[in-house]
């Protein structure tokens, strides 16, 4: 060994021999350091980034909960249906978008290749609808009409129509029992946005891709409900999608089933009776803009008195909730929300404005109760009231002398509250006001509910205005810069009164207090908040919070979650005005403004309250209004550009309150025809499998009270006629109430009554003369 | 030069003992073989076919149906590389040294062949060559341990001989024109990694041997100019410039060329600290990393066993460097210090890339994980390597 050289222990390759050494144990603490961050430091993300890589979540979608009427009907419910729909990441990876294939599925639905593009876009700023605005990674549903003979040639020839997918699918149906549309009240569903899914991302109830979400009416209010929870199962896949396991199953859950307190009879007969009223109002000629009116809306609410339960609520114009289900077309859209459209989406019982005109006046009765006066007066009804040289006149100028605050309901007499308005705001300091007014006439109107949203559960409710002396402030600091700008003293009409509200517009006038004091000016209510006011006089006082949801009943029947009647609040009125008021209520309908809509009604049977009313509305024709109550109902009727209070609303309310209670146009009950004498106070019996038991509803209730069928006629008045499918059908229901409903209709085919059976023809005859009896202002 | 033709006998003195005693003797081959690297290198291979193994048991389009081919062939291929090692300990490094222009040509006649019609490609790289009997041969990793044995035959020849105590600049360049031969052939395959390799093992080399310092930095930075000319002039395939720019950015495209990274990543990095057991990790029954028997192999023992596992790779080829380092330094002749230097820059550069490459440290090259990857050249060629660094060991001194 010795002869070895030692040249390899020279100093120079042993100090290169430990820098290698040094750099491989650097090289591989490198790797370690590195090996610890991935794995100990990043491993949880890294981890959840390999469970999202080989689980594949297949969706089951949850059945949604159907929507039934107080008696179980059906108002909405699901539909199976062929849906054909495309996958937008699927056709984007084709070298032409797609286009081909579209094309060949437009030729294999029969729609123009245009149309199927449009639906499959993405919707944004510029891109109108018809457009896809839910997920883009969610298959965009084309149709949901597909025939199965469409359907086959899709899944047959798959290789041709790739990303094309053509499935049976519930899908959403508006059932219109009895041609009961409810449109405006049911709502309608649209696909569930990337935005809304990031937002309910961490709640309780997150949404999946392919949900479709309520967005108006109860769809929207009662979605969590409804809804339910989508089941998904959870697969374990390899890389290439084949399925290893089943990670993880969840059941779909469906969504609960929700009663609410609509008849759907009544509704439907509120919904025709609402178009028919306008119709009629159409062919009225109005003598001060010397041309028809319009009658361009419309709403009826009837609600239940003692609960505010509402029972029908009806807004005019309307549209077809069927339109929204598997995606809107450019045609339905514009028909719904274009400037043309007269927007019938909205719901206008609860989101319609209007001034309330004469139907006010119970506010400003109790009012000057609480101001001190006295309800017997007498008060002057002069045939005008003037404040300094400005005349405020009494409804066509009538006068009727000393009457009491009862009388001046009944009569409407404007120049009545004209003065006690006026003196009110005298006393609290006019032009100057005190320091702490006293502002009865306003409060009294916050007490009453106005100028606040009533708290029904319909989303979007709107408050309404109460013109007081903070809105005047609030709105004059709003508004008067450009008030002043376009102001002029010597200008038009509307150029003179921009400069004086920019002079004093902040102050409550004395012309403000007298135009308030019968519903006009500045005041704003809704159809829902005067059937709440009309429902407290006759309840005894209470504000109920307006419902149309009843009952929340779980998928399988077990779990029945009632939904109470709510107060908000109490009129501000004693027992004994509130018993003055009815009776002066009561008297409209029997000889004051409204008491020739309701000749011939049982007043002692089913006493009658009523009040009518026609606001004027700067630069348009006037609104009627129509409020009555029983002990039972308060139903209020509106109908802008439409006429007077009785003249335009009142047959209508009458054949609704007809119905009802099954009272015939001479005045005789029927409690057999009577759909709905008392309030439906049981909910609908739920069978053990969880489905709930629904009467059949005739094809159009309201048809058959308005004309009796010819073949009706000739028939015999006993029950069970075998050519009518609807009599023939078993029906499930014990319920008196429908049998009644199938009676009355065979019974008034058989009667004696006259053919005509539309008795508005007369009423419009006679509406000319009528409606200078009716004060209003 | 007595050592030589049989090193089982080294020495010539102390009485002859027979059995145990002459197995345990102090100056016997047992006691003076590296422990350490034949025990580690034992235990990667067999941890190595164990991991292959998981990778490939499902894999039906590769393994023809066997769940147990890749195992048996990774054992046979571990028996064979204990064999050449066993061979080349028999021979000895320093008998080797006369054959290595044997050696040398016979490696670079082999990847000249590879180029013929001969070769085959696999994953963009034509650098095998297809045997009989579904056994292919890649002679690039045969050409890694013939540069190390040429250079320093040629480096050491002069300095061991006493006349020089450092290669003089002829020397220099005489090793490196044998070692650029080679790379040019491999370069046009074009196996890249190889390349790369080969070049960390021309450094080595040029380190360990004493050269000047000039031809160190100098070589440092040719290579550096050399990388850039590479890529400029375009002479790398789409596919190269593609992992680089994966590399750079793993998100760059998640399904396409960063794919290889990016599930690598997940796969190792999901595996925490004690990983998810042996054969039941999702991404790798789940397919999702390609290559996993191969160059991904690390991303099974980082899924499966966790860092435990990862640690344990690292740690086993750190104890192979280790020792390997001590014998380059412990060593006598400058001969033996090459060598095992040149086998240190091998193994150190190829770990630190192919581990590298998993982690996303560095970029995606086709290297294998020496003694873990399958593959039977890379398997044969470090069991050489290995039998290298024992021959070289068992014939210092006793006194080192």
């Amino acid at each position: 060994m010795t002869n070895i050289p030692e040249t390899g222990r020279n100093p120079r390759v042993q100090i290169r021999l430990v820098v290698i050494q040094v750099l491989v144990i650097s090289l591989l603490g490198t790797l370690g350091g590195r090996l610890w961050y991935l794995q100990i430091r990043e491993g949880d993300q890294y981890a959840k980034e390999a469970s999202g890589n080989h689980v594949q979540q297949v969706v089951q979608p949850a059945v949604r909960g159907s929507i039934l009427d107080a008696r179980g009907v059906a108002l909405a419910d699901n539909e199976t249906r062929l849906v054909v729909s495309a996958s937008r990441t699927e056709l984007l990876k084709m070298k032409d978008d797609g286009k081909a294939v579209l094309t060949k599925l437009a030729g294999v639905l029969g729609m123009t290749p245009k149309e199927v593009r449009e639906k499959v876009r993405l919707c944004d700023a510029e891109t109108p609808q018809p457009c896809w605005n839910g997920s883009p990674y969610q298959p965009i549903p084309i149709t949901d009409e597909a025939t199965p003979k469409q359907a086959l040639q899709i899944r047959e020839r798959a290789e041709d129509f790739p990303g094309i997918t053509a499935e049976p699918q519930a899908v959403r149906r508006y059932t219109s029992p009895g041609k009961a549309n409810t449109a405006q009240v049911l709502g309608y569903l649209s696909p569930v946005t990337d935005e809304e899914i990031q937002k309910a991302q961490d709640t309780d109830s997150p949404y999946l891709r392919s949900d479709m979400v309520g967005r108006s009416g109860i769809e929207r209010q009662y979605d969590k409900q409804l809804r339910g929870k989508a089941g998904v199962t959870r697969y374990e896949v390899d890389k290439l999608g084949r399925v290893l396991g089943q990670a993880e199953a969840d059941p779909a859950q469906p969504g609960a089933n929700l009663v609410t307190s609509i008849d759907a009879r009544v509704q439907r007969i509120a919904e025709y009776q609402l178009n028919e009223a306008m119709k009629d109002a159409r062919k009225v000629h109005d003598r001060n803009t010397n041309r028809n009116y319009e009658a361009d809306s419309g709403a009826v609410v009837v609600m239940e008195a003692k609960t505010g339960r509402v029972v029908a609520m009806a807004s005019n114009p309307t549209y077809d909730p069927n339109a929204w289900v598997g995606g809107i077309s450019a045609k339905d859209y514009a028909a719904l929300t274009g400037k043309k459209s007269n927007y019938p989406l909205l719901n206008r019982a609860t989101q319609g404005l209007s001034a309330p005109g004469s139907i006010f006046k119970v506010i400003p009765t109790a009012a000057a109760i609480q101001a001190g006066y006295s309800f017997e007066g007498p008060y002057e009804c002069s045939s005008s009231y003037s404040i300094g040289g400005q005349v405020f006149k009494n409804f066509e100028s009538q006068s009727f002398g000393g009457i009491s605050l009862g009388r001046a309901l009944e009569v409407s007499c404007d120049t009545v509250f004209y003065r006690l308005s006026h003196e009110e705001w005298k006393r609290d300091g006019g032009n100057k006001p005190k320091k702490d007014p006293n502002d009865w006439f306003y409060k009294t109107a916050h007490q009453f509910g106005l100028g606040e949203k009533t708290g029904i559960d319909l989303p979007n409710e709107v408050t309404g205005r109460v013109p007081d002396r903070q809105w005047k402030k609030d709105y004059w600091q709003a508004n008067k810069d450009a008030w002043c700008k376009t102001g002029k003293k010597d200008g038009s009409y509307a150029e003179r009164i921009a400069y004086e509200n920019c002079l004093e517009g902040n102050r409550l006038r004395a012309g403000d207090s007298v135009n308030y004091s019968i519903g006009q000016g500045d005041t704003l209510v809704t159809p829902i908040q005067m059937a709440t006011i009309y429902a407290a006089i006759s309840n005894g006082g209470t504000l109920y919070d307006p419902t149309v949801g009843k009952a929340v009943i779980s998928p399988d029947g077990k779990t029945v979650t009632e939904i109470e009647p709510k107060a908000h609040g109490k009129l501000p009125t004693s027992k004994k005005t509130l018993a003055q008021m009815d009776e002066a209520l009561a008297g409209v309908a029997t000889r004051g403004t409204a008491a020739w809509r309701f000749g011939g009604w049982p007043q002692d049977e089913i006493p009658m309250h009523a009040k009518t009313g026609t606001a004027e509305v700067y630069g348009k024709q006037t609104t009627s209004w129509f409020a009555t109550y029983t002990k039972d109902y308060s139903i209020v009727m509106t109908i802008s550009q439409g006429g007077t209070g009785s003249g335009a609303s009142g047959p209508a309310v009458r054949n609704i309150y007809n119905a009802l209670y099954g009272v015939s146009e001479d005045g005789e009950i029927d409690k057999k025809k009577a759909l709905l004498p008392t309030p439906q106070k049981t909910l609908p019996k739920v069978r053990t499998d969880g489905t709930i038991k629904s009467p059949k509803v005739s094809k159009d209730p309201a048809k058959e009270r308005a004309t009796p069928s010819p073949g009706a006629t000739a028939t015999t008045p006993q029950d069970g006629d075998p050519a009518d499918p609807q009599q023939a059908g078993t029906v499930p229901s014990p319920e008196n109430t429908n049998r009644d409903t199938r009676r009355r209709e065979r019974r008034r085919g058989g009667g004696p009554r006259r053919g005509d059976g539309r008795p508005r023809a007369r009423s419009r005859h006679r509406s000319g003369r009528t409606a200078s009896r009716e004060a209003a202002s | 030069m007595t050592g030589g033709v049989n090193s089982f006998q080294v020495s010539g003195y102390g009485p002859e003992r027979a059995g145990w005693t002459r197995v345990f003797a102090r100056d016997s081959l047992a006691r003076r073989l590296d422990w350490p690297i034949l025990l580690s290198a034992i235990l990667l291979s067999l941890l190595g076919s164990l991991l292959v193994y998981s990778a490939t048991r499902n894999r039906t389009e590769l393994n023809q149906g066997d769940p147990y081919y890749f195992l048996v062939r990774h054992w046979l291929n571990t028996g064979i590389g204990l064999a050449l090692m066993i061979g080349a300990l028999w021979l000895g490094h320093r008998a080797l040294r006369t054959a290595v222009p044997l050696l040398y040509g016979a490696s670079v006649f082999l990847i000249l062949l590879v180029l013929t019609p001969l070769g085959s490609t696999i994953n963009g790289a034509h650098s095998w060559i297809k045997l009989p009997g579904g056994f292919s041969l890649q002679p690039s990793e045969f050409v890694k341990l013939t540069i190390i044995l040429g250079m320093a035959m040629l480096l050491a020849a002069r300095v061991d001989a006493g006349d020089k105590p450092y290669p003089d600049h002829r020397t220099v360049l005489q090793a490196l024109g044998l070692a650029v031969v080679p790379m040019l052939i491999v370069m046009l395959m074009p196996d890249l990694g190889s390349v790369m390799v080969m070049v960390v093992i021309v450094l080595g080399v040029l380190l360990a041997s004493g050269a000047s310092n000039r031809w160190v930095f100098g070589l440092l930075g040719a290579g550096a100019a050399g990388a850039v000319t590479v890529w400029q002039l375009g002479v790398l395939d789409e596919y190269q410039i593609n992992r680089f720019a994966a590399f750079a950015n793993p998100e760059l495209d998640p399904a396409g060329v960063g794919y290889n990274t990016n599930q690598a990543r997940i796969a190792i990095g999901s595996g925490g600290l004690t990983g998810s057991g042996l054969f039941h990790g999702s991404q790798t029954t789940g397919q999702f990393v390609p290559e996993q028997q191969t160059d991904f192999v690390f991303t099974v023992a980082g899924e499966e066993l966790g860092f435990v596992g990862g640690a344990l790779i690292i740690g086993l080829l750190g104890i192979i460097l280790w020792r390997a380092c001590r014998i380059a330094r412990d060593t006598t002749d400058l001969y033996g210090t090459i060598v095992a230097a040149g086998i240190v820059a091998w193994f150190a550069f190829q770990t630190f890339e192919n581990i590298g490459m998993t982690l996303g440290i560095m970029p995606v090259t086709g290297l294998p994980l020496p003694f873990v990857s399958y593959g039977g050249s890379s398997m044969f060629a470090v069991w050489l390597a290995v039998g290298l660094l024992q021959s070289i060991r068992i014939q210092r001194p006793m006194s080192a």
